[in-house]
C-alpha cells in the first residue's frame, strides 16, 4: 500500500505520468483496430443468439438421476430437434429446446417429466416466443438511444459539446468491443446479457464523468497561464484521477466478478451469469476508453478552438524563450500568469518532469 | 439533483455533522421501525425467486385498428385477466401493465399454472355465431377414434320447461338428445348422432345441409371445411385466426365429451361485450349446474334477433356457437326466442360451468394477446437462485471490503460504515416498497443491487482520494476533508446523476426483469446521494478530530508521510494561492 499510495503521490504531483494525450494516436490506432477486429468479428461470425430471441423453452430440473446425455436423447425425441443440455453445479440440469412454441413446449414438458422421472411440479420451465427476446432487444436500442441524447444534452449543458462528443464516443466504443467480444468468443446473447450491456452505458460514462469533471475543474482558468496548453492538463487530469480510475475499476469489477463466480460456476449459466458477464467485458472496456480515448478526443477537439491554438502558441513561445534563457520554465512568470490547477500540472511530454515553484530542482528528499 | 446541501461551508466551518447524522439515523431508525410495524420484515420476493409463475402478454392490434392498444383497453384488459385468474381461487396473482403494450401476470406458487395459463391465455374475443353445418372432425383413417355412442340424454331433458322466462340449453354432447322435446331452452347439441354413432364417414359428409346460396366463396369455405383437421393443432389455430366478425368462417371446437369438431359458421350477430354478465348455478329443481347469461340492453335486442330466427330453423342451423378466439367454446341450438336472461343447461360439471360462465363474462377481452414468454420457477429453484444471489452478494461485499482496508486503511472503516448505512437503508426501503408499491425482489434486481456496492464504494473513492490530494498539498486533516468536500461532491453529484439517468431511462423503456434490474439501481443511486451526504461526509468531518486520523495515525491511511505530503513549508503559502476550489 505504502508503494500504491506513494504512486498515487507521485501522480498526483506528476512526477510519474503517462502522456495519455501525446500518445493518443497509439491508443486511438489500438481502439481502431480493435473496433475493426470486433466489426469483422460481428460481420462474419454473427452474434449467439440465445434462446430468448429465437423462441423455445429452456427447462431446468432438480436434482436428477438421468445423466446429461440421456437428458440430451430424451429431449431431442421430445422435441423432434436438437436439444442443448447442460449440467448444473446443484446436480440438475438444464434443457434448452430451441423453436418451440409454447404450446408445444408443453408438450415436450410432459415429456420430460415422465422421462427423468420427475414430479409434476419439479421442473422450472420458461417458454418464450419467438419474438420476445426481439422485443427486449428493440426496447434496449431504444433506451440506447434516448439515454445517448440525454446524456449528450447533459454533458453539453454540464460541461460542453466536445466533452458530450468525445463521452459518447467513448460510449459507442465501449458497446463495440463488448459486442465484438461476444461475437468473437460466442458467448451466448440473452436478455441478460443486453441488461449488462445497458448498464455499462452508465458505467462508462460514470467513469468518463469523474476524468471530465476534474478536467473542467482544471481548466477553469486556461487562458489566464501561460504555461500549459489544454491538452497538458488534460494529461494531468487523467493521470490525477488515475489511481481513483483504478480503484472504481477494481471495486466495481469485484462484485461482479463475485456474480460471475457464483452464476457461472454453481448455478450454471442462467441469468445472473449472463449479466455479469457483459458486464465484466464492459467495464473493462470502459476504463480503459475513459483513459485513453475520451479525454484524449476532448483535448484533440479542443485544441482546435481559436483560443486554445493562441494559448498553445503562447505557451510554445514562452518555453521556447525559456529554454533559449537556458531557465527553468518553472520559473515566476509575469503578472499575467495563474497557477489554474490545484495541483501543478507538469507539460506534456515531459510528465516524467519535476516540480517545484521557484525553479528550485525538486524534491532533493526523494 | 435535488440533493441536500451540507457541508458547504469553507474550510473551517465544518458544518453541522452531528444534525446530518442524527437525520440520517432517524431515518434509517424510522425505516426500521417502519418495516416491523408494518410486519413486512423481508422484501417481496419475485416469482423467479419465491417459485410461482409468470406470464407476459403482448397486445396485438388488429391491423386498421392500431389505435386499439391504448391505456384504457389495457386497463380493461387487466381488469379482466385479474377478474379470470382470481376466479381460479388464486388470490394473490398480480396482473399489471408494464410499458404501453404488455401485462405482465404473476401467478405465485401452489397454483396450477396450466389452468392459469389457459384462463389468462390469449383469449381474444367472443362472439355468438349461428352454426350453419358441422360435422366431427376425425382422421378418416383412425376409425377406432370414434365415440361411443352415447349412453343417455343428459339430465337436464325436459326438465327446461320453466316459466320462468329463461331459457336452457343442454350443452349435453350426446347425440340422443338431438330432437328431443327440449322446451324454451337452448340445447347444445355439437354432436349429431352421426358422430355418436361412431361413423367416420361423416368427416367427408357433413351430415348437415350446407349453408344457403351457394357461390365461389362458399365453395372455398367448403373445401376448406372438408380439409380442416381439427385434432391438428395448427391447423385449429389457423382456423381460427385473421377472421373478421362478419366472414362466414370455419371453425373447431370440442363438444361435451371432449371429441373435435368442425363447423362452418356465420358472421357474428352477438359479441362478448353485449353479455353483461353469466356465471354458474346450479338448477336447483334438477340439482345440475347451469350457465345464467344475462344481456346488456343492446346485446338483449340482437340476442332476441338471432334466437328468434334459429329457434325457427331445422336442425343443425337451429343452433348458435359461442366462438372465443376462433375456437367454439360451445354451440347449443335454439327452440325459441330469447331476451335479456338465457340459460343454458345441460350436462356440466361444477367446472366445466364455471368455466363457461367466466369465457361469457370475462371473455371480451378489447385487444387480443400474445403470450410472449412464461415463466415457472418451482420454490426449490427459486430458494437456490436467492441463495446464489446473496451468497453472489456477499462475495463481492467482502472483496470490496478487503481491497478497501488494504487500501484506505482506518478510512475503510467510515467506507464500510457507510456502505453499511446504505445496506440499512436499501434494505429496509425494499420491504417497505413491498407493500407500497409493489415492489418484488426479483434475480436482476439482486443483480442491480450487487453491481451498486461498486457504485455506492466509488463516491467514497472519490471523496477519499480528494481528501488524500488536500493531505498532500500539504493540509491537516480538517481543512483538507472540508475543502476536499465540494469538489468530491460536485463529482459524485455529476456521476451520480448519470448513472441514474442509465437507470431511469432502462426502466421507462424496458418490461419484466429488466425493470426490476433499473428500479433497485436507481434506488441504491440515489441513496448512495443520501449517504454520501447525510452520512459519509459528517463522520469524516467528526473522525477527522480524532487524533487518530487528525494526527494521520500510520494505520488511518491519511499518514502525510506515506501519502508524500509536502512539507508544511510549503503549506503557508498554498494556504493563500487562489485555489480555492469553491464552487457552489
Amino acid at each position: 500500500m505504502s508503494k500504491l499510495g506513494n504512486l498515487g503521490a507521485r501522480l498526483h504531483r506528476g512526477e510519474v505520468g503517462y502522456d495519455f494525450v501525446g500518445n493518443r494516436k497509439f491508443w486511438y490506432g489500438l481502439s481502431i483496430l480493435i473496433t475493426i477486429t470486433a466489426i469483422v468479428g460481428l460481420a462474419v461470425r454473427g452474434l449467439n443468439m440465445g434462446i430468448e430471441f429465437q423462441g423455445g423453452a429452456v427447462f431446468t430440473t432438480d436434482r436428477v438421476t438421468v445423466s446429461a446425455s440421456q437428458a440430451e436423447k430424451f429431449a431431442e425425441e421430445a422435441a423432434g430437434h436438437d436439444a442443448i443440455v447442460q449440467e448444473l453445479g446443484t446436480g440438475g440440469l438444464r434443457i434448452q429446446v430451441s423453436s418451440l412454441n409454447t404450446e408445444q413446449a408443453d408438450k415436450v414438458e410432459a415429456q420430460l417429466v415422465q422421462d427423468l422421472n420427475l414430479k409434476a411440479g419439479d421442473i422450472n420451465s420458461e417458454l418464450v416466443g419467438p419474438s420476445w427476446g426481439e422485443q427486449i432487444a428493440n426496447k434496449a436500442w431504444t433506451g440506447l438511444g434516448i439515454f445517448m441524447i440525454l446524456v449528450v444534452i447533459y454533458l453539453a449543458i454540464a460541461f460542453e459539446w466536445r466533452m458530450a462528443v468525445a463521452a459518447l464516443i467513448a460510449l459507442i466504443h465501449d458497446i463495440t468491443i463488448t459486442v465484438g467480444v461476444y461475437a468473437l468468443v460466442g458467448f451466448e446473447v440473452t436478455p441478460g446479457t443486453v441488461i449488462g450491456l445497458l448498464t455499462i452505458l452508465g458505467y462508462s460514462l460514470y467513469d468518463t464523468v469523474v476524468v471530465f469533471d476534474s478536467l473542467k475543474e482544471g481548466t477553469k482558468d486556461i487562458t489566464k497561464q501561460t504555461r500549459w496548453t489544454y491538452s497538458d492538463i488534460a494529461n494531468r487530469s487523467i493521470n490525477s484521477t488515475l489511481v481513483r480510475s483504478v480503484n472504481t475499476t477494481v471495486v466495481a469489477l469485484l462484485p461482479v466478478a463475485g456474480l460471475l463466480f457464483i452464476g457461472g460456476g454453481v448455478l450454471g449459466a442462467g441469468m445472473l451469469n449472463d449479466i455479469s458477464l457483459s458486464l465484466f467485458v464492459g467495464l473493462a472496456a470502459g476504463a480503459y476508453s475513459s483513459i485513453f480515448i475520451a479525454t484524449p478526443l476532448v483535448a484533440d477537439l479542443k485544441e482546435r478552438e481559436p483560443a486554445m491554438k493562441a494559448l498553445r502558441k503562447r505557451v510554445m513561445a514562452k518555453r521556447a524563450s525559456a529554454a533559449a534563457k537556458g531557465e527553468s520554465l518553472d520559473g515566476p512568470s509575469g503578472p499575467g500568469d495563474f497557477d489554474p490547477l490545484p495541483v501543478d500540472a507538469a507539460p506534456a511530454g515531459a510528465v516524467v518532469g519535476q516540480r517545484g515553484r521557484r525553479g528550485r530542482p525538486t524534491d532533493k528528499r526523494r | 439533483m435535488a440533493a441536500p446541501k451540507k457541508g458547504r461551508g469553507p474550510a473551517g466551518g465544518q458544518g453541522r455533522p452531528g444534525r446530518a447524522l442524527a437525520l440520517i439515523l432517524i431515518a434509517m431508525v424510522a425505516l426500521t421501525g417502519g418495516m416491523f410495524w408494518s410486519g413486512h420484515t423481508t422484501p417481496r420476493l419475485g416469482i423467479d425467486l419465491a417459485g410461482g409463475t409468470t406470464i407476459t402478454l403482448k397486445a396485438e392490434a388488429e391491423k386498421g385498428k392500431e389505435d386499439a392498444v391504448n391505456e384504457t383497453n389495457m386497463n380493461t384488459a387487466v381488469g379482466i385477466i385479474e377478474r379470470r385468474v382470481n376466479g381460479l381461487g388464486v388470490s394473490e396473482a398480480e396482473v399489471q401493465t408494464q410499458g404501453k403494450e404488455h401485462i405482465i401476470v404473476n401467478i405465485p406458487k401452489g397454483t396450477n399454472s396450466k389452468q392459469a395459463r389457459e384462463q389468462v391465455g390469449t383469449t381474444a374475443q367472443l362472439y355468438f355465431r349461428p352454426v350453419l353445418t358441422y360435422a366431427p372432425s376425425e382422421p378418416a383413417a383412425k376409425p377406432s377414434g370414434s365415440p361411443k355412442p352415447s349412453p343417455s340424454a343428459s339430465a337436464s331433458d325436459g326438465k327446461g320447461t320453466d316459466g320462468k322466462g329463461k331459457s336452457s340449453a343442454t350443452p349435453s354432447a350426446s347425440a340422443t338428445t338431438q330432437g328431443r322435446p327440449v322446451t324454451d331452452g337452448l340445447k347444445k347439441a355439437p354432436t349429431p348422432s352421426a358422430t355418436a354413432s361412431g361413423s367416420p364417414k361423416a368427416t367427408e359428409t357433413p351430415k348437415a345441409s350446407t349453408p344457403p346460396a351457394p357461390d365461389a366463396a362458399t365453395a372455398a369455405l367448403e373445401k376448406k371445411f372438408a380439409a380442416l383437421n381439427c385434432l391438428d393443432p395448427k391447423q385449429r389455430s389457423a382456423a381460427g385466426q385473421d377472421v373478421k366478425p362478419t366472414d362466414t368462417i370455419v371453425a373447431c371446437g370440442k363438444n361435451g365429451i371432449g371429441q373435435w369438431e368442425k363447423y362452418i359458421l356465420g358472421p357474428a350477430e352477438v359479441d362478448g361485450k353485449d353479455v353483461d354478465d353469466a356465471k354458474a348455478a346450479i338448477d336447483e329443481r334438477v340439482g345440475q349446474w347451469i350457465v345464467q347469461m344475462e344481456f346488456t340492453d343492446a346485446g338483449a335486442k340482437k340476442f332476441q334477433k338471432i334466437t328468434g330466427r334459429l329457434s325457427q330453423q331445422q336442425p343443425p342451423m337451429n343452433q348458435f356457437a359461442i366462438v372465443l378466439d376462433g375456437e367454439v367454446v360451445s354451440a347449443p341450438s335454439v327452440r325459441t326466442t330469447l331476451s335479456a336472461n338465457a340459460e343454458i343447461s345441460g350436462s356440466f360439471t361444477q367446472e366445466s360451468a364455471q368455466d363457461l360462465g367466466n369465457i361469457l363474462s370475462y371473455g371480451a377481452l378489447p385487444l387480443s394477446f400474445n403470450e410472449e414468454s412464461v415463466t415457472t420457477v418451482t420454490a426449490a429453484l427459486g430458494g437456490e437462485q436467492l441463495e446464489a444471489g446473496l451468497i453472489a452478494g456477499a462475495i463481492g461485499l467482502a472483496l470490496v471490503v478487503i481491497y478497501l482496508v488494504v487500501y484506505y486503511r482506518g478510512l475503510s472503516l467510515i467506507a464500510i460504515l457507510s456502505l453499511l448505512a446504505s445496506a440499512v437503508l436499501t434494505y429496509t426501503l425494499m420491504a417497505l416498497l413491498g407493500p407500497a408499491i409493489g415492489f418484488a425482489l426479483n434475480l436482476p434486481a439482486v443483480c442491480g443491487a450487487i453491481v451498486a456496492i461498486g457504485i455506492t464504494a466509488d463516491s467514497f473513492i472519490v471523496y477519499f482520494e480528494r481528501i488524500r490530494d488536500e493531505v498532500r498539498e500539504g493540509r491537516t486533516l480538517r481543512p483538507a476533508v472540508e475543502r476536499a468536500w465540494p469538489r468530491a461532491r460536485r463529482t459524485i453529484l455529476v456521476s451520480d446523476f448519470v448513472s441514474f439517468l442509465a437507470a431511469a431511462v432502462l426502466f421507462v423503456v424496458t418490461v419484466g426483469k429488466v425493470q426490476g434490474f433499473a428500479f433497485t439501481l436507481g434506488l441504491t443511486t440515489l441513496l448512495d446521494v443520501v449517504v454520501v451526504f447525510l452520512f459519509t461526509k459528517p463522520i469524516m468531518t467528526l473522525l477527522a478530530r480524532t487524533k487518530f486520523f487528525g494526527n494521520g495515525h500510520a494505520w488511518s491511511g491519511l499518514d502525510p508521510k506515506r501519502l508524500g505530503a509536502q512539507p508544511p513549508l510549503r503549506r503557508s503559502r498554498r494556504v493563500s494561492a487562489p485555489t480555492d476550489p469553491k464552487e457552489a
